[in-house]
């Protein structure tokens, strides 16, 4: 097995266009398992942890653009603030061990529904854009357009994850996961939600329930609409308990689970009605100052 | 060859602290376990070792039409490629019943069975190769559930009756009725003014021990084979093994290597035969190391259960009669399953005083995975089950649950339903009374931590509801109905640098308990020394029996302090020969012979000179009896172990997650050989417990194994993890070394129905299965009414 180390995105891409079969290794917290179990065995690995941008995050105030191989542990720590989403997928991701060597690009490379990366750049918004590079040159993918299907995604063969653009919060946003531990876990269902003030808008982002990584769409323009019709992007106020009941059964509505030694298909939407119904308490709590409600 | 690398525990593990019987000692392997420099049964290695790896079978059950090696012995690297047409001896090896092949005979009873073996310079060159094999399998429909085991002319059997071994017939592996009290007759019925009727289910838990199976297997020039192995009983792998290695047992020498934890899932034969085979057949030393995956298909689990209890009362809440029927699925090989059905079936109504009890416990043959020991053998299933109906009763009766636990409860004198009467302190009331006395913890703080669901974010409060719940269990110690399990122990004491040291030889298997711990400790109170070196545990030494049955301290350490108490008689005599002595209280102290009247005597150094004393000691348990086949009675246990369960739990009802805020324990362990290891095991088995009350289940479908990986077979990590009080009880036991009682298992039994019967107090869920999954408490409640 060849074992190719670029030190810079452009040695990185000609190396992935010279050898398109070559499997990068970012974290490696995929790929090595992949390799233990012996379920790949490719003709060659391409290392990015040399290519020092690939490690590196900036922000102009309105996006930030998060270099693909930033991992999970610097996420929490760094990016709080601008990506409070990603940020607390980001904390339910694995061990310490693994947030510290897994990360974002990794988890678009596998493009596993069950990655947790995926729903709250779903839910960020419109403006997330998978920045896909090759020596062909460079092409903005809208993270709507990345899944295609269980562990495939738009990504040509030889095109790596140079960096994620996302916009940065204009408002609350939640992630919660659902796991049979209490830590360390692969997602049974995950669910995030993002409120989107400035063009008064919902995002909504389902992990683990359908073959890939989806938004909740009806939910979406159903919450978004109530909210603007009731004037309450403006007022703020109470939510309605029947708006948060409905939110809860259109986001369970737009999953379509399957029965695993994880969980059940009930089971999950079940769950995520629970999860849609709390996190746009919290998100609303979040937006009003009103303290969260503890009945959901 | 190239010196062992388990070496380096051996002069590590050479102690000198002054520490006795009855100290929180140091573990002598402590330091190198937590730096990560230990050498486990994985880190062997031998210069020019091959490396053996097993081809298993993909499906539960299938006639094997043909095997075709030749592509796997083309594959360059590879030495050798074995089947069962290899196999110079017998063909098939087991516990107690020799059922199970080395490598499948024209058919598989199981997921994952060995089918054939291969040697390779390289472990990829070996996985490689072992892919090239091609089987021809005739796929049959798998026995799986009770319906389809106890109908075997439609069915099928697992074991045809020309080829059956087991103890009763059909697909039923061995059965035990306990019938006391006349039974549980309509008269008897009658009598009852309370009755309670539940079936409750277990499923399938593993050992999930963290150092694979592995071992290294070296020819010998005798034509032998010397195996360093991590096991819980060198000697009866021996036995097993030699068979079919058509070597007699002393052409088969066994080293233990370091373990990486056990549970029972060490007890069964793993890659021991396959190593010895491969390195027999290529000349060269053979390591086979199992993967995660391998390993859930290496060894046996806990069998799942179903267990239909009826509990009759009085208005005033005494027992009045229990009638049970315990259904242990033993999968395709018969392992440890006859002692595991005795176990259920004598300890089947738990510490309690019965009056009438109509007991049946049997194991089935499937075609699920081989079930066989692990941490509470038999006691953990039928606990769950008892414990779910005392609260029942509780509830139906409208008392406190401990109070009604307490007025039953077993003292000593009291007879089980076997008819043994319990002949030491048996303080189940006591225990019960002490963990209800605990304060309660507080309420959950602001932490996301302290959720349930923790850093996944799931509830901030939200639908989290709390609730206590108590459980007690009954566990015998040591080897029952009638079995010898005897220990030996060597111990050696000479003079090294002008200083005595001990030296202590046995073949316990130490697999994390401490036992090289204790043996140190022995040997410093009973012979006053400071220095004891533990010599690696190998069969040059007689057996130790197994580690197992929370019988090590009490078996072995009992052997260690015969020895030590016959080197110190003959050390004495040298004394008294040599200068007259005449006093009746000489004892060791500081390396000195010293007596009350005539002070310090002289020194040990000066008493053996060039000599050393050396003695080999058996110690052996009162005898027990056989359970009665058809009434269960008999003398069957040598010893009881008692451990009582708070438990309280925070659980979110609306997601089914669960929270175990705190497990608090008191047990009575007789004599606190060392005071933090016995803290340790009530800690680890209270935890074993949690799992399988809330998350570890080996699930099968047709008998295949689904989640055989740590990615969906899950354990409790560190947030799961409760703080756990315990209160450790000292009630001498006079049968017993030092009145100590095995403390390892206990803490096991009674922590699943304690965290079960918490988040019932949550949820109001009947709850009837184990593990409790977060779709039982809110989408899919098949057990309620
Ligand atoms: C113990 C454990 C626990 C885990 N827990 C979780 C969890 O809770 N949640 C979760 O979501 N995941 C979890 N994972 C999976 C894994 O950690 C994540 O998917 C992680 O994001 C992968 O990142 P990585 O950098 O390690 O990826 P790698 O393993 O390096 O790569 C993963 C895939 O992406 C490709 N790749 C990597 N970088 C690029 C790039 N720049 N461009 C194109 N393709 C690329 C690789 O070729 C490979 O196919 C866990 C894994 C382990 C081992």
């Amino acid at each position: 097995m060849e074992f190719l180390r670029p030190e810079t995105w452009d040695e990185a891409l000609a190396l992935k266009a010279e050898h398109p079969d070559a499997v990068p290794v970012a974290g490696g917290t995929d790929v090595m398992v992949e390799l233990n179990f012996d379920r790949r065995r490719p003709p060659a690995l391409l290392d990015l942890n040399r290519v020092a941008e690939a490690a590196r995050w900036e922000s102009d105030g309105a996006v930030v653009r998060l270099g693909a191989a930033v991992p999970y542990a610097r996420i929490v720590s760094e990016l709080g603030r601008e990506l409070p989403g990603l940020a607390l997928a980001a904390r339910t991701v694995g061990s310490p061990q693994i947030r510290n060597r897994g990360t974002v690009g990794g988890n678009l490379g596998s493009a596993s529904p069950a990655g947790d990366a995926h729903p709250p750049l779903l839910a960020a918004g419109r403006g997330v854009r998978v920045e896909a590079a090759s020596v062909r040159g460079t092409r903005m993918v809208p993270v709507d357009d990345f899944y295609l299907g269980p562990k495939r995604s738009a990504l040509e063969p030889d095109e790596l994850v140079r960096a994620v653009h996302v916009p940065v919060a204009g408002g609350p946003q939640q992630f919660s996961k659902v796991g049979t531990r209490n830590a360390m876990v692969i997602s049974v269902c995950s669910f995030a939600l993002a409120l989107h003030p400035a063009d008064r808008t919902v995002g909504t982002g389902i992990g683990s329930a359908a073959p890939t990584p989806r938004r909740a769409a009806e939910a979406e323009a159903f919450l978004a609409g109530e909210l603007a019709e009731r004037g309450l992007w403006e007022r703020g106020g109470e939510l309605d308990e029947a708006v948060v009941r409905r939110f809860g059964e259109l986001a369970a509505a737009a999953a379509s689970p399957i029965d695993d030694v994880r969980g059940s298909a009930d089971y999950r939407r079940h769950a995520l009605a629970v999860m849609a119904r709390r996190t746009l308490g919290w998100c609303w709590a979040g937006y009003t100052g009103l303290p969260e409600r503890s009945a959901a | 060859m190239t010196p062992l690398r388990t070496e380096k525990n051996l002069v590590k593990i050479t102690t000198d602290h002054p520490h006795g019987v009855g100290t929180d000692a140091a573990r002598p392997d402590g330091i190198l376990k937590v730096r990560g420099e230990f050498a486990y049964s994985s880190d062997l290695w031998a210069e020019d070792m091959l490396w053996g790896t097993a081809l298993r079978s993909p499906h539960a059950r299938a006639r094997i039409r043909s095997v075709d090696v030749s592509r796997a012995l083309a594959v360059p690297g590879v030495h050798a490629v074995l089947t069962h047409e290899d196999l110079p001896g017998v063909k098939t090896y087991g516990l107690e019943i020799q059922d199970q092949p080395a490598l499948a005979v024209d058919q598989v009873r199981h997921h994952g069975e060995p089918v054939a073996l291969v040697a390779a310079d390289h472990p990829e060159t070996a996985r490689r190769a072992a892919a090239a094999i091609a089987v021809d399998y005739e796929v049959l429909e798998p026995v799986c559930t009770e319906e389809q085991a106890l109908d075997p002319e439609r069915y099928g059997y697992v074991h045809a009756p020309g080829e059956y071994r087991g103890k009763a017939s059909g697909n039923v592996l061995h059965r035990q009725r306990v019938v006391s009290g006349g039974g549980v007759t309509d008269e008897v019925r009658a009598r009852a003014d309370v009755v309670v009727r539940g079936t409750y289910e277990v499923g399938m838990q593993d050992q999930a021990f963290l150092g694979p199976e592995s071992g290294l297997a070296v020819p010998a020039e005798d034509g032998g084979v010397d195996l360093y192995v991590a096991t819980q009983w060198l000697h009866v792998d021996r036995r097993q093994m030699a068979p079919v290695l058509g070597l007699p047992e002393e052409r088969v020498r066994i080293t233990l290597a370091g373990v990486g934890g056990a549970f029972g899932g060490r007890e069964d034969l793993s890659m021991q035969i396959h190593a010895c085979l491969l390195a027999l057949r290529t000349g060269r030393p053979v390591k086979v190391v199992y993967g995660r995956e391998e390993s859930f298909f290496g060894h046996v689990h806990r069998h799942p259960a179903r267990l239909r209890y009826e509990h009759g009362a009085t208005r005033d809440g005494r027992l009045v009669y229990v009638d049970a029927r315990i259904v242990l699925d033993g999968g395709a090989y018969a392992s440890s399953s006859p002692a595991v059905v005795g176990n259920a079936a004598s300890l089947g109504v738990g510490p309690y005083v019965v009056p009438h009890v109509s007991m049946e416990a049997l194991a089935l043959y499937t075609n699920n995975p081989p079930c066989g020991a692990m941490r509470g053998f038999g006691a953990v299933q039928a606990c769950f089950a008892y414990e779910s109906q005392m609260d029942r009763l509780a509830a139906a009766l409208g008392t406190d649950p401990v109070e009604l636990r307490r007025l039953n409860a077993v003292e000593e004198g009291d007879a089980l339903p076997t008819g043994q009467r319990i002949d030491s302190p048996a303080p189940v009331a006591e225990l019960l009374r002490r963990v209800k006395a605990l304060p309660l913890p507080p309420a959950a703080g602001a932490d996301l931590r302290e959720m349930p669901g923790a850093l996944s974010n799931t509830t901030h409060g939200e639908g989290v509801v709390r609730g206590v719940g108590y459980g007690v269990g009954i566990k015998n110690v040591g080897f029952s109905e009638g079995f010898d399990d005897y220990s030996t122990a060597r111990v050696r004491l000479e003079v090294v640098g002008g200083e005595p040291v001990a030296l202590v030889h046995t073949a316990a298997a130490e697999v994390g308990q401490g036992g090289v711990t204790v043996h140190g400790q022995i040997a410093r109170t009973e012979l006053g020394v400071e220095r004891v070196t533990i010599h690696p545990a190998d069969t040059g030494v007689g057996s130790a029996g197994s580690t197992s049955a929370s019988r090590q301290t009490y078996m072995t350490g009992g052997a260690v302090k015969m020895a030590c108490e016959a080197v110190r008689e003959e050390l004495f005599a040298r004394g008294r020969a040599r200068h007259g002595w005449t006093h009746d209280d000489l004892s060791l102290a500081g390396g000195k012979v010293v007596s009350e009247a005539g002070g310090v005597l002289a020194s040990v150094a000066d008493l053996l000179g060039d000599d050393a004393i050396e003695r080999t000691r058996e110690h052996h348990h009162r005898p027990t009896q056989p359970f009665d086949p058809e009434t269960g009675q008999g003398f069957g246990h040598v010893q009881y172990s008692f451990c009582a369960h708070r438990a309280v739990v925070d659980v979110d009802v609306e997601l089914g997650l669960v929270k175990v805020v705190e497990l608090a324990a008191a047990q009575d362990v007789g004599r606190a050989v060392n005071p933090g290891a016995v803290v340790g095991q009530i800690h680890g088995g209270s935890v074993q417990g949690l799992g399988l009350a809330v998350m570890e289940e080996v699930v099968t479908e047709g008998g295949r194994v689904r989640n055989p990986s740590f990615t969906d077979y899950l354990i409790p990590t560190l947030l799961d993890t409760p703080p756990q009080p315990v209160d450790v009880l000292e009630l001498a036991d006079p049968h017993a070394p030092y009145g100590l009682r095995g403390a390892g298992e206990a803490p096991t039994l009674s922590s699943t129905p304690a965290i079960v019967s918490a988040i019932r107090a949550a949820t109001g869920l009947a709850l009837r299965r184990v593990p409790v999954r977060p779709e039982h408490l809110t989408v899919r409640r098949p057990e309620e009414g």
